[in-house]
């Protein structure tokens, strides 16, 4: 259950590496977010801190912030991706070499025992990597956000492993932070759009009186 | 020997037609159409083998190859591969390669045969199915490699043999999941349906295989379209045994559940093919691109 669940994410990884308009990535990182809402539930089975910590992410990742996202891009108007600086082929060519070498990695890393055999450590770097590659290669502030945001889940990922040391407090408070984050960040790409008219990341670096 | 190489011709023979008569009343019925008989398929190849040929004088001997060559590919491939629970007929080691690049000799001749006539228009249509299908090759062969690391041999017959049914528990099944989606996207490449190309379209830039075939008539092109459908049944095989790998033992139960899975199969190319749009030409690259990660990766989880 939970390597299927994995699985999909990974697929996911790709879908938006090669996905070029917003509403199809924006509904990708909101059903990887589902997903992994369901994770703690597979991976500890149904105690309070796995229930917890599964509807706060469903609740954030899964439903308001994909909502607030698609709430901006009907604001801003913009529908797809034109160009980013490195094209859709070779960033999935990138994201596929970048998801082999986390699982070449993840066999060398000194890990417990128990997690040498599965997929989570892997699935979280390449997802990692991935949230990377989408922060580097697009253009758009929006998607950036997209890339932010699929980091988060690899790093959640990551803390499902610890869940069972890590308190409650903290991870309440990743999440809430993650919220906040990209609440900001909504109202700036509006702030930006109204003052730029374009949401064009590179079109920043040039000063405007 | 003789009688199993006997029943797969004659099985592949008689029943190729029929998932495409299924396929289009599949689309017929989302459309809200009745739609053609289910045996217009058998109907068409009959009406053709009737008509005349007409053959242009610019041609050559390849003209007419490329028919025949289409039509016995399959014949011979289909010798290759265990249909069902049956055995394959011939099974040597090696013969993957064999079975790949068999499809790839009738390319060969269709893109000749279509080079031939003269027509650029041809010649354009010929560049396009080559261009695709090198980009599905990978895949393909990636997706055997996968099966082939699994069941430890080299050999059609072992891959898809009873060995099959244990992978599927033993920890494979993601990678078998998988090569099922990818292998499914080249069966829509290499057969020319939709999302990559229209089998019913008759508007000229849109046309991939379809122009190729626009110079051949009669019983050439009754050839053509069988040796098409035979193609079509001989690549569902392989998907609908990697999706039923149930062996019962019997002779007549595992040609019933193949057969119901070929049909099963084309059910499911007729929902896509009525719920898809057709991509643009340079999107199907990028996903044939995709498909070829999607297989490596599969790879990548066998081996680690």
């Amino acid at each position: 259950m939970a390597n299927l669940l994995l699985l999909i994410v990974i697929l996911i990884n790709f879908y938006t590496l090669g996905s070029a308009r917003l509403v199809a990535c924006i509904r990708g990182v909101a059903l990887q977010g589902a997903l992994l809402a369901l994770l703690p539930l597979a991976t500890h089975g149904p105690t309070g801190h796995a229930l917890f910590l599964g509807a706060g992410a469903l609740l954030l990742k899964g439903i308001f912030i994909p909502l607030l996202l698609l709430r901006t891009i009907r604001q801003v108007r913009i529908r797809r991706e034109v160009e980013p600086f490195i094209g859709f082929v070779p960033t999935l060519i990138l994201g596929f070499l970048v998801t082999a070498g986390a699982f070449i990695f993840a066999d060398f890393l000194p890990l417990a025992y128990e997690h040498h055999e599965g997929l989570y450590v892997p699935t979280s770097l390449a997802t990692m990597f991935s949230g990377f590659l989408i922060l580097i290669t697009r253009r758009k502030a929006i998607t950036q956000v997209l890339g932010y945001l699929m980091l988060e889940n690899g790093i959640f990922i990551f803390g499902i492993l610890l869940s069972a040391a890590i308190p409650l407090m903290v991870e309440a408070g990743i999440l809430l932070d993650l919220l906040v984050g990209v609440f900001v960040m909504g109202i700036i790409l509006n702030q930006i759009n109204r003052e730029f008219s374009s949401l064009n990341t590179d079109r920043l670096t040039a000063l405007k009186e | 020997m003789i009688g199993r190489i006997t029943l797969q011709l004659a099985l592949l023979l008689i029943f190729a037609p029929l998932p495409l008569g299924v396929i289009n009343k599949t689309k017929a019925l989302f459309a809200g159409r009745v739609g053609p008989p289910l045996l217009q398929p058998y109907y068409d190849l009959a009406r053709l083998w009737r008509k005349g040929f007409v053959i242009s004088r610019t041609t050559t001997w390849v003209f007419l190859a490329g028919p025949v060559v289409g039509l016995v590919v399959p014949l011979l491939a289909a010798l290759l591969l265990p249909f069902g629970g049956l055995t394959a007929p011939i099974s040597f080691t090696g013969d993957l390669i064999l079975f790949v690049y068999l499809f790839g000799l009738s390319r060969f001749f269709t893109a000749a045969a279509a080079l031939d006539t003269g027509s650029s228009f041809e010649g354009m249509g010929a560049a396009r199915e080559v261009t695709f299908s090198c980009l599905a090759e990978p895949t393909l062969l990636f997706s055997l490699l996968v099966l082939a690391s699994g069941a430890k041999s080299l050999n059609l017959g072992a891959l898809f043999g009873p060995q099959l049914a244990g992978q599927w528990q033993n920890g494979n099944s993601a990678s078998l999941g998988l090569i099922f989606v990818a292998l499914f996207v080249v069966l829509l490449v290499e057969n020319s349906r939709i999302p990559f190309d229209d089998p019913n379209t008759h508007l000229e830039l849109t046309m991939v295989h379809e122009v190729m075939v626009l110079d051949h008539s009669g019983p050439a092109l009754g050839m053509i379209l069988y040796g098409a459908a035979m193609k079509l049944m001989v690549l569902s095989a392989m998907l609908v045994r990697i999706a039923v790998p149930a062996q019962t033992g019997s002779l007549l139960f595992d040609l019933l559940i193949f057969l119901a899975g070929l049909l099963m199969l084309a059910v499911l190319i007729g929902i896509v093919e009525s719920t898809m749009a057709r991509l643009q030409l340079p999107r199907i690259p990028q996903v044939l691109v995709g498909t070829t990660l999607l297989s490596i990766f599969a790879l990548i989880l066998v081996l680690r």
